[in-house]
Protein backbone atom coordinates (compact mmCIF):
# COMPACT_ATOMS: atom_id res chain seq x y z
CA UNK A 1 0.00 0.00 0.00
CA UNK A 2 1.34 3.54 -0.83
CA UNK A 3 0.98 5.91 2.11
CA UNK A 4 2.49 8.83 1.28
CA UNK A 5 1.19 9.72 -2.49
CA UNK A 6 -2.11 10.26 -3.29
CA UNK A 7 -4.19 7.32 -4.90
CA UNK A 8 -6.97 7.34 -5.59
CA UNK A 9 -9.11 4.38 -5.61
CA UNK A 10 -12.11 3.79 -7.30
CA UNK A 11 -15.13 2.60 -5.35
CA UNK A 12 -14.05 -0.80 -6.42
CA UNK A 13 -10.87 -0.92 -5.95
CA UNK A 14 -11.60 0.12 -2.10
CA UNK A 15 -14.49 -2.47 -1.35
CA UNK A 16 -11.69 -5.15 -2.83
CA UNK A 17 -9.11 -3.74 -0.60
CA UNK A 18 -11.26 -3.91 2.71
CA UNK A 19 -12.85 -6.79 1.85
CA UNK A 20 -9.31 -8.52 1.08
CA UNK A 21 -8.29 -7.25 4.51
CA UNK A 22 -11.65 -8.36 6.58
CA UNK A 23 -11.66 -11.89 4.91
CA UNK A 24 -7.98 -12.79 5.14
CA UNK A 25 -8.03 -10.90 9.06
CA UNK A 26 -10.95 -11.60 9.94
CA UNK A 27 -11.47 -14.81 7.95
CA UNK A 28 -13.74 -18.00 10.27
CA UNK A 29 -14.92 -16.97 13.00
CA UNK A 30 -16.82 -18.54 16.26
CA UNK A 31 -20.04 -15.74 16.99
CA UNK A 32 -22.25 -15.75 19.56
CA UNK A 33 -25.65 -13.23 19.61
CA UNK A 34 -28.96 -13.27 19.39
CA UNK A 35 -30.65 -13.85 16.32
CA UNK A 36 -32.97 -10.74 14.65
CA UNK A 37 -34.61 -9.55 11.84
CA UNK A 38 -35.11 -13.22 10.67
CA UNK A 39 -36.39 -13.79 7.02
CA UNK A 40 -36.40 -16.87 4.86
CA UNK A 41 -36.13 -16.17 1.46
CA UNK A 42 -37.94 -18.49 -1.12
CA UNK A 43 -34.72 -19.22 -2.30
CA UNK A 44 -34.51 -20.95 0.79
CA UNK A 45 -31.68 -18.64 1.75
CA UNK A 46 -31.94 -17.49 5.63
CA UNK A 47 -30.99 -13.62 6.45
CA UNK A 48 -31.15 -12.20 9.96
CA UNK A 49 -28.40 -10.14 11.94
CA UNK A 50 -26.63 -10.99 15.21
CA UNK A 51 -26.94 -8.67 17.74
CA UNK A 52 -25.69 -8.32 21.48
CA UNK A 53 -26.49 -4.95 23.68
CA UNK A 54 -23.66 -2.94 21.39
CA UNK A 55 -23.60 -3.86 18.03
CA UNK A 56 -25.41 -5.32 15.17
CA UNK A 57 -24.27 -7.48 12.26
CA UNK A 58 -25.44 -9.07 9.21
CA UNK A 59 -25.94 -12.88 8.85
CA UNK A 60 -26.49 -15.01 5.89
CA UNK A 61 -27.18 -18.76 5.95
CA UNK A 62 -28.03 -19.94 2.34
CA UNK A 63 -29.82 -23.48 1.82
CA UNK A 64 -26.96 -25.45 1.72
CA UNK A 65 -26.06 -24.85 4.89
CA UNK A 66 -29.29 -24.29 6.52
CA UNK A 67 -30.75 -27.70 4.89
CA UNK A 68 -30.18 -29.95 7.81
CA UNK A 69 -31.04 -27.39 10.41
CA UNK A 70 -33.22 -29.42 13.10
CA UNK A 71 -34.28 -26.24 14.78
CA UNK A 72 -35.84 -23.27 13.67
CA UNK A 73 -34.66 -20.22 13.64
CA UNK A 74 -36.60 -17.32 15.52
CA UNK A 75 -35.63 -13.77 16.44
CA UNK A 76 -34.41 -14.13 19.90
CA UNK A 77 -33.39 -17.26 19.97
CA UNK A 78 -29.48 -17.13 21.41
CA UNK A 79 -26.95 -18.74 19.01
CA UNK A 80 -23.97 -19.94 18.72
CA UNK A 81 -22.32 -19.76 14.60
CA UNK A 82 -19.50 -20.27 12.83
CA UNK A 83 -18.78 -18.82 9.70
CA UNK A 84 -16.46 -15.94 7.84
CA UNK A 85 -16.77 -12.64 7.14
CA UNK A 86 -17.88 -11.58 3.53
CA UNK A 87 -17.75 -8.35 1.98
CA UNK A 88 -20.41 -7.86 -0.85
CA UNK A 89 -19.56 -4.87 -2.87
CA UNK A 90 -23.00 -3.87 -4.82
CA UNK A 91 -24.80 -2.96 -1.56
CA UNK A 92 -20.76 -1.81 0.45
CA UNK A 93 -22.05 -4.57 3.35
CA UNK A 94 -20.39 -6.85 4.85
CA UNK A 95 -21.95 -9.98 6.51
CA UNK A 96 -21.24 -12.87 8.12
CA UNK A 97 -21.93 -16.05 5.73
CA UNK A 98 -22.76 -18.81 8.73
CA UNK A 99 -21.72 -22.90 8.33
CA UNK A 100 -22.84 -23.90 11.39
CA UNK A 101 -25.24 -22.54 14.30
CA UNK A 102 -26.54 -23.69 17.13
CA UNK A 103 -29.00 -22.67 20.07
CA UNK A 104 -27.02 -21.62 22.83
CA UNK A 105 -27.06 -23.55 26.19
CA UNK A 106 -28.68 -26.76 24.37
CA UNK A 107 -28.47 -28.68 21.76
CA UNK A 108 -30.07 -28.10 18.57
CA UNK A 109 -31.65 -31.39 18.73
CA UNK A 110 -33.11 -30.47 21.93
CA UNK A 111 -34.32 -27.22 20.67
CA UNK A 112 -35.93 -28.92 17.25
CA UNK A 113 -37.71 -31.36 19.69
CA UNK A 114 -39.21 -28.06 21.92
CA UNK A 115 -40.23 -25.81 19.49
CA UNK A 116 -41.91 -29.05 17.64
CA UNK A 117 -43.23 -30.22 20.63
CA UNK A 118 -44.61 -26.61 21.17
CA UNK A 119 -45.98 -26.44 17.53
CA UNK A 120 -47.71 -29.54 18.03
CA UNK A 121 -49.50 -29.35 21.23
CA UNK A 122 -50.52 -25.83 19.88
CA UNK A 123 -52.15 -27.36 17.06
CA UNK A 124 -54.02 -30.43 19.36
CA UNK A 125 -52.13 -33.34 18.64
CA UNK A 126 -51.74 -34.38 22.40
CA UNK A 127 -55.06 -33.51 23.08
CA UNK A 128 -56.68 -36.02 25.60
CA UNK A 129 -59.96 -35.29 23.77
CA UNK A 130 -58.59 -36.89 20.57
CA UNK A 131 -57.06 -40.22 22.41
CA UNK A 132 -58.93 -43.47 21.20
CA UNK A 133 -60.25 -46.16 23.65
CA UNK A 134 -58.40 -49.35 23.23
CA UNK A 135 -61.01 -51.76 21.91
CA UNK A 136 -62.37 -54.56 24.81
CA UNK A 137 -59.77 -57.06 23.45
CA UNK A 138 -57.14 -56.86 20.67
CA UNK A 139 -57.41 -60.11 18.49
CA UNK A 140 -55.14 -58.36 15.63
CA UNK A 141 -52.11 -56.62 16.39
CA UNK A 142 -50.11 -54.37 14.02
CA UNK A 143 -46.68 -53.71 14.56
CA UNK A 144 -44.60 -50.88 13.53
CA UNK A 145 -40.80 -51.90 13.92
CA UNK A 146 -37.78 -53.61 12.59
CA UNK A 147 -38.13 -57.39 11.53
CA UNK A 148 -34.87 -57.77 13.61
CA UNK A 149 -34.92 -55.75 16.30
CA UNK A 150 -34.86 -56.88 20.27
CA UNK A 151 -38.38 -54.67 20.07
CA UNK A 152 -40.37 -57.20 18.13
CA UNK A 153 -38.30 -59.71 19.64
CA UNK A 154 -39.84 -58.93 23.38
CA UNK A 155 -43.22 -58.19 21.99
CA UNK A 156 -43.60 -61.53 20.38
CA UNK A 157 -42.53 -63.57 23.44
CA UNK A 158 -45.00 -61.92 25.54
CA UNK A 159 -47.84 -62.39 23.47
CA UNK A 160 -47.22 -65.64 22.91
CA UNK A 161 -46.99 -66.97 26.77
CA UNK A 162 -49.95 -64.57 27.96
CA UNK A 163 -51.95 -64.13 25.26
CA UNK A 164 -51.32 -66.86 22.09
CA UNK A 165 -54.39 -66.55 20.75
CA UNK A 166 -53.24 -62.70 19.15
CA UNK A 167 -52.66 -62.31 15.40
CA UNK A 168 -49.65 -60.58 14.80
CA UNK A 169 -48.63 -58.35 11.71
CA UNK A 170 -45.65 -57.21 11.55
CA UNK A 171 -44.18 -54.12 8.88
CA UNK A 172 -40.65 -53.88 8.99
CA UNK A 173 -39.66 -50.44 9.24
CA UNK A 174 -36.11 -49.19 9.81
CA UNK A 175 -36.65 -47.73 13.25
CA UNK A 176 -33.07 -45.05 12.54
CA UNK A 177 -31.54 -42.84 10.23
CA UNK A 178 -32.93 -40.74 7.47
CA UNK A 179 -35.24 -42.56 6.31
CA UNK A 180 -37.26 -44.07 8.93
CA UNK A 181 -39.54 -41.36 9.55
CA UNK A 182 -40.95 -41.52 6.76
CA UNK A 183 -41.22 -45.39 6.82
CA UNK A 184 -42.79 -45.53 10.04
CA UNK A 185 -45.52 -42.98 9.19
CA UNK A 186 -45.97 -44.95 5.78
CA UNK A 187 -46.71 -48.38 7.61
CA UNK A 188 -48.88 -46.38 10.07
CA UNK A 189 -51.24 -45.44 7.28
CA UNK A 190 -50.56 -48.77 5.46
CA UNK A 191 -52.28 -50.77 9.23
CA UNK A 192 -54.69 -48.22 8.37
CA UNK A 193 -55.51 -48.83 5.15
CA UNK A 194 -54.93 -52.72 4.83
CA UNK A 195 -58.23 -53.20 7.77
CA UNK A 196 -58.10 -56.79 10.31
CA UNK A 197 -56.32 -54.81 12.40
CA UNK A 198 -57.01 -54.05 16.14
CA UNK A 199 -54.27 -51.89 17.65
CA UNK A 200 -50.95 -50.36 15.77
CA UNK A 201 -48.24 -50.90 18.04
CA UNK A 202 -45.25 -48.60 17.08
CA UNK A 203 -42.02 -49.35 18.59
CA UNK A 204 -38.45 -49.27 18.99
CA UNK A 205 -35.67 -50.48 21.27
CA UNK A 206 -33.70 -48.72 23.40
CA UNK A 207 -30.96 -46.46 22.60
CA UNK A 208 -29.75 -42.97 22.22
CA UNK A 209 -31.77 -39.72 22.18
CA UNK A 210 -29.98 -39.61 18.42
CA UNK A 211 -31.05 -43.05 18.15
CA UNK A 212 -34.64 -42.36 19.35
CA UNK A 213 -34.80 -39.40 16.61
CA UNK A 214 -36.99 -40.73 14.06
CA UNK A 215 -39.82 -40.75 16.60
CA UNK A 216 -40.19 -36.99 17.43
CA UNK A 217 -40.60 -36.16 13.75
CA UNK A 218 -43.47 -34.26 12.75
CA UNK A 219 -44.60 -36.91 10.04
CA UNK A 220 -44.57 -38.99 12.26
CA UNK A 221 -46.32 -37.88 15.49
CA UNK A 222 -49.06 -36.80 12.48
CA UNK A 223 -49.15 -39.91 10.60
CA UNK A 224 -49.83 -41.48 14.68
CA UNK A 225 -52.60 -38.34 15.43
CA UNK A 226 -54.29 -38.99 12.14
CA UNK A 227 -55.09 -43.12 12.51
CA UNK A 228 -57.97 -44.30 13.02
CA UNK A 229 -56.70 -47.45 14.69
CA UNK A 230 -55.57 -46.75 18.61
CA UNK A 231 -51.73 -46.74 18.56
CA UNK A 232 -49.74 -47.67 21.37
CA UNK A 233 -46.09 -46.16 21.33
CA UNK A 234 -43.31 -48.24 22.72
CA UNK A 235 -40.51 -46.26 21.92
CA UNK A 236 -37.22 -46.86 23.96
CA UNK A 237 -35.96 -48.47 27.08
CA UNK A 238 -35.88 -45.44 29.28
CA UNK A 239 -38.28 -42.68 29.97
CA UNK A 240 -36.83 -40.53 27.31
CA UNK A 241 -40.40 -39.26 26.03
CA UNK A 242 -40.86 -38.79 22.43
CA UNK A 243 -43.50 -37.07 20.37
CA UNK A 244 -44.82 -40.18 19.27
CA UNK A 245 -45.44 -40.91 22.94
CA UNK A 246 -46.89 -37.91 23.45
CA UNK A 247 -49.17 -38.40 20.20
CA UNK A 248 -50.24 -41.88 20.83
CA UNK A 249 -53.39 -42.88 22.41
CA UNK A 250 -51.42 -45.16 25.26
CA UNK A 251 -47.75 -44.64 25.60
CA UNK A 252 -45.76 -46.97 27.68
CA UNK A 253 -41.59 -47.36 28.45
CA UNK A 254 -41.02 -50.65 26.94
CA UNK A 255 -41.88 -52.97 23.90
CA UNK A 256 -42.61 -55.26 26.61
CA UNK A 257 -44.93 -53.41 28.65
CA UNK A 258 -47.35 -52.66 25.08
CA UNK A 259 -47.22 -56.37 25.00
CA UNK A 260 -48.26 -56.90 28.39
CA UNK A 261 -51.62 -54.41 27.83
CA UNK A 262 -52.73 -57.03 25.84
CA UNK A 263 -52.09 -59.70 28.17
CA UNK A 264 -53.74 -57.90 30.69
CA UNK A 265 -56.70 -57.26 28.83
CA UNK A 266 -56.80 -60.62 27.79
CA UNK A 267 -56.46 -62.01 31.82
CA UNK A 268 -59.06 -59.00 32.81
CA UNK A 269 -61.51 -60.56 30.27
CA UNK A 270 -61.41 -64.25 31.08
CA UNK A 271 -62.09 -63.06 34.59
CA UNK A 272 -64.23 -61.22 34.19
CA UNK A 273 -66.08 -64.10 31.86
CA UNK A 274 -65.50 -66.79 34.74
CA UNK A 275 -67.34 -64.53 37.41
CA UNK A 276 -70.30 -63.89 35.19
CA UNK A 277 -70.61 -67.84 34.53
CA UNK A 278 -70.60 -67.95 38.33
CA UNK A 279 -73.44 -64.88 38.52
CA UNK A 280 -75.06 -67.20 35.48
CA UNK A 281 -75.08 -70.53 38.18
CA UNK A 282 -76.18 -68.54 40.70
CA UNK A 283 -79.06 -66.85 38.74
CA UNK A 284 -79.89 -70.16 37.74
CA UNK A 285 -79.79 -72.12 40.98
CA UNK A 286 -81.77 -69.17 42.43
CA UNK A 287 -84.28 -68.96 39.79
CA UNK A 288 -84.55 -73.41 40.60
CA UNK A 289 -84.86 -72.28 44.06
CA UNK A 290 -87.47 -69.84 44.29
CA UNK A 291 -89.92 -71.87 41.83
CA UNK A 292 -89.15 -74.39 43.98
CA UNK A 293 -90.10 -72.98 47.18
CA UNK A 294 -92.85 -71.43 45.38
CA UNK A 295 -94.12 -74.90 44.51
CA UNK A 296 -93.92 -76.13 48.01
CA UNK A 297 -96.03 -72.98 49.10
CA UNK A 298 -98.73 -74.19 46.49
CA UNK A 299 -98.62 -77.99 47.39
CA UNK A 300 -99.12 -77.14 51.28
CA UNK A 301 -102.43 -75.11 49.57
CA UNK A 302 -103.27 -77.64 47.25
CA UNK A 303 -104.87 -80.52 49.65
CA UNK A 304 -106.28 -83.81 48.69
CA UNK A 305 -110.26 -84.57 48.48
CA UNK A 306 -109.64 -87.27 51.54
CA UNK A 307 -107.54 -85.08 53.56
CA UNK A 308 -110.53 -82.45 52.99
CA UNK A 309 -112.99 -84.98 53.67
CA UNK A 310 -110.87 -85.67 57.31
CA UNK A 311 -110.54 -81.76 57.77
CA UNK A 312 -114.56 -81.53 57.62
CA UNK A 313 -115.05 -84.23 59.92
CA UNK A 314 -112.57 -83.10 62.62
CA UNK A 315 -114.90 -79.76 62.30
CA UNK A 316 -117.72 -81.53 62.81
CA UNK A 317 -116.70 -83.48 65.97
CA UNK A 318 -115.10 -80.15 67.23
CA UNK A 319 -118.96 -78.71 66.72
CA UNK A 320 -120.97 -81.58 68.06
CA UNK A 321 -119.17 -81.53 71.03
CA UNK A 322 -119.52 -77.63 71.02
CA UNK A 323 -123.03 -78.75 70.90
CA UNK A 324 -123.36 -81.39 73.29
CA UNK A 325 -122.13 -78.80 75.99
CA UNK A 326 -124.31 -76.22 74.90
CA UNK A 327 -126.92 -78.49 74.89
CA UNK A 328 -126.54 -80.11 78.31
CA UNK A 329 -126.44 -76.74 79.60
CA UNK A 330 -129.07 -75.60 78.24
CA UNK A 331 -130.89 -78.20 79.90
CA UNK A 332 -129.17 -77.88 83.43
CA UNK A 333 -130.38 -74.20 83.09
CA UNK A 334 -133.89 -75.55 82.22
CA UNK A 335 -133.42 -78.01 85.28
CA UNK A 336 -132.05 -75.61 87.40
CA UNK A 337 -135.40 -73.24 86.33
CA UNK A 338 -138.05 -75.34 86.46
CA UNK A 339 -137.37 -76.74 90.48
CA UNK A 340 -137.54 -73.02 90.98
CA UNK A 341 -140.72 -72.84 89.33
CA UNK A 342 -142.52 -75.73 91.01
CA UNK A 343 -141.21 -74.72 94.63
CA UNK A 344 -143.25 -71.20 93.58
CA UNK A 345 -145.61 -72.91 91.96
CA UNK A 346 -145.95 -75.66 95.12
CA UNK A 347 -146.07 -72.33 97.63
CA UNK A 348 -149.13 -71.06 95.34
CA UNK A 349 -150.93 -73.86 95.61
CA UNK A 350 -154.55 -74.11 97.55
CA UNK A 351 -153.75 -76.89 99.18
CA UNK A 352 -150.70 -75.08 100.34
CA UNK A 353 -153.02 -72.41 101.88
CA UNK A 354 -155.24 -75.35 103.80
CA UNK A 355 -152.10 -76.66 105.13
CA UNK A 356 -152.08 -73.18 107.39
CA UNK A 357 -155.90 -73.92 108.10
CA UNK A 358 -157.77 -72.23 105.67
CA UNK A 359 -160.90 -74.18 103.60
CA UNK A 360 -162.75 -74.45 100.26
CA UNK A 361 -165.99 -74.48 99.77
CA UNK A 362 -168.18 -75.31 96.65
CA UNK A 363 -171.29 -75.78 95.86
CA UNK A 364 -172.11 -79.37 95.70
CA UNK A 365 -174.86 -78.81 92.61
CA UNK A 366 -172.37 -76.52 90.16
CA UNK A 367 -168.98 -77.53 91.49
CA UNK A 368 -168.77 -73.86 91.87
CA UNK A 369 -165.91 -71.94 94.66
CA UNK A 370 -168.13 -70.45 96.81
CA UNK A 371 -166.42 -66.84 97.06
CA UNK A 372 -170.20 -64.96 97.73
CA UNK A 373 -173.02 -65.48 100.10
CA UNK A 374 -174.76 -63.96 96.55
CA UNK A 375 -173.73 -67.61 95.61
CA UNK A 376 -175.59 -69.24 98.17
CA UNK A 377 -179.02 -69.82 100.30
CA UNK A 378 -180.23 -71.79 103.20
CA UNK A 379 -181.05 -75.28 102.16
CA UNK A 380 -177.67 -75.57 99.37
CA UNK A 381 -175.36 -78.19 99.60
CA UNK A 382 -171.79 -77.65 100.02
CA UNK A 383 -168.33 -79.69 100.31
CA UNK A 384 -165.59 -78.30 102.23
CA UNK A 385 -162.28 -79.04 101.13
CA UNK A 386 -159.63 -78.24 104.38
CA UNK A 387 -156.08 -79.39 104.55
CA UNK A 388 -156.67 -83.15 105.46
CA UNK A 389 -159.42 -84.38 104.36
CA UNK A 390 -163.13 -82.82 103.45
CA UNK A 391 -166.75 -82.85 104.38
CA UNK A 392 -170.44 -82.05 103.33
CA UNK A 393 -172.71 -79.48 105.15
CA UNK A 394 -175.84 -77.62 104.65
CA UNK A 395 -176.41 -74.29 104.56
CA UNK A 396 -178.70 -73.06 107.85
CA UNK A 397 -178.49 -69.50 107.17
CA UNK A 398 -176.99 -66.95 104.72
CA UNK A 399 -175.82 -64.24 106.92
CA UNK A 400 -175.60 -60.85 105.08
CA UNK A 401 -172.47 -59.32 107.18
CA UNK A 402 -170.11 -57.55 105.13
CA UNK A 403 -167.54 -57.83 108.34
CA UNK A 404 -168.67 -61.33 109.14
CA UNK A 405 -168.94 -62.70 105.52
CA UNK A 406 -165.32 -61.77 105.08
CA UNK A 407 -164.67 -64.28 108.14
CA UNK A 408 -167.80 -66.59 107.25
CA UNK A 409 -165.75 -68.70 104.95
CA UNK A 410 -163.16 -69.52 107.28
CA UNK B 1 -56.44 -62.50 9.87
CA UNK B 2 -58.79 -64.49 12.41
CA UNK B 3 -62.51 -63.38 12.28
CA UNK B 4 -63.62 -62.25 15.86
CA UNK B 5 -65.96 -59.53 15.77
CA UNK B 6 -68.61 -61.78 17.55
CA UNK B 7 -66.70 -61.74 20.45
CA UNK B 8 -67.82 -58.32 21.91
CA UNK B 9 -71.42 -58.79 21.07
CA UNK B 10 -71.30 -62.40 22.97
CA UNK B 11 -69.60 -60.83 25.71
CA UNK B 12 -72.47 -57.96 25.82
CA UNK B 13 -74.98 -61.35 25.13
CA UNK B 14 -73.79 -62.79 28.03
CA UNK B 15 -74.03 -59.34 30.36
CA UNK B 16 -77.85 -59.24 29.60
CA UNK B 17 -78.13 -62.57 29.75
CA UNK B 18 -76.71 -62.74 33.17
CA UNK B 19 -78.54 -59.55 34.18
CA UNK B 20 -81.92 -61.07 32.99
CA UNK B 21 -81.58 -63.88 35.19
CA UNK B 22 -80.55 -62.08 37.76
CA UNK B 23 -83.78 -59.67 38.01
CA UNK B 24 -86.10 -63.31 38.44
CA UNK B 25 -88.36 -61.98 36.24
CA UNK B 26 -88.81 -64.91 33.27
CA UNK B 27 -90.39 -67.73 33.18
CA UNK B 28 -88.88 -71.15 34.22
CA UNK B 29 -88.46 -72.56 30.63
CA UNK B 30 -87.11 -68.96 29.49
CA UNK B 31 -84.61 -69.23 32.51
CA UNK B 32 -83.77 -72.73 31.42
CA UNK B 33 -82.80 -71.48 27.38
CA UNK B 34 -80.86 -68.49 28.47
CA UNK B 35 -78.97 -70.39 31.13
CA UNK B 36 -78.00 -72.58 28.90
CA UNK B 37 -77.40 -69.57 26.07
CA UNK B 38 -74.93 -67.74 28.37
CA UNK B 39 -73.16 -70.79 29.37
CA UNK B 40 -72.38 -71.18 25.81
CA UNK B 41 -71.26 -67.64 25.27
CA UNK B 42 -69.20 -68.11 28.18
CA UNK B 43 -67.67 -70.85 27.09
CA UNK B 44 -67.10 -69.81 23.15
CA UNK B 45 -65.58 -66.44 24.49
CA UNK B 46 -63.45 -68.21 27.07
CA UNK B 47 -62.31 -70.43 24.29
CA UNK B 48 -61.62 -67.74 21.96
CA UNK B 49 -59.55 -65.82 24.64
CA UNK B 50 -57.23 -69.08 25.43
CA UNK B 51 -56.90 -70.56 22.14
CA UNK B 52 -53.16 -70.69 20.66
CA UNK B 53 -53.96 -70.35 17.00
CA UNK B 54 -52.21 -67.35 16.57
CA UNK B 55 -50.22 -66.36 13.77
CA UNK B 56 -47.46 -64.26 13.10
CA UNK B 57 -46.73 -62.39 9.67
CA UNK B 58 -45.01 -59.61 7.70
CA UNK B 59 -47.21 -57.05 6.07
CA UNK B 60 -45.31 -56.53 2.50
CA UNK B 61 -46.16 -54.25 0.08
CA UNK B 62 -45.71 -54.39 -3.54
CA UNK B 63 -46.73 -52.57 -6.44
CA UNK B 64 -49.47 -50.59 -4.45
CA UNK B 65 -50.77 -53.94 -3.23
CA UNK B 66 -50.30 -55.96 0.31
CA UNK B 67 -49.55 -58.90 0.95
CA UNK B 68 -48.73 -61.38 4.18
CA UNK B 69 -45.67 -63.71 4.39
CA UNK B 70 -45.39 -65.94 7.24
CA UNK B 71 -43.14 -64.46 9.57
CA UNK B 72 -40.61 -66.60 11.29
CA UNK B 73 -40.56 -66.26 15.16
CA UNK B 74 -39.22 -69.32 16.56
CA UNK B 75 -35.74 -67.59 15.90
CA UNK B 76 -36.86 -64.49 18.55
CA UNK B 77 -36.76 -66.49 21.52
CA UNK B 78 -33.66 -67.94 21.19
CA UNK B 79 -31.92 -64.60 22.45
Amino acid sequence: MQKNHKHIYTVSEITQVIKGMLEEKVGEVWIEGEVSNFKAASSGHFYFSLKDQGALIWAAMFAYANKGLKFKLEDGLKVICFGKVDVYGPSGQYKIIIERIEPKGKGGQQLAFEQLKKKLEQEGLFDLGHKKMLPLMLFSVGIVTSDKGAAVRDILQILKKGASCVDVVIRSVRVQGEHAANEIAQAVEEFNSFGGIDLIIVSRGGGSTEDLWSFNEEKVARAIYNSRLPVVSAVGHQINTTLSDLVADVFVETPSAAAKIIVDKKNSLLAQLDSLKHELEFAATNTVNELKNRLTGLTHMLKSPADRLLEKQQFLDELFSGLNYNMRHTFELAGERSSSLIQRLESLSPLAILSRGYSLSMLMAQGAIVKDIAQIKPGDKLKTVLHIGAFTSLVQEVINDESSSSKGLG
Amino acid sequence: MKEKPMFEEDLKKLQKIVEELSSGKITLGESLKKYEEGVRLAQSCSQTLTSAQRKVELLMKKDGKFGLEKFDDTQTEEK
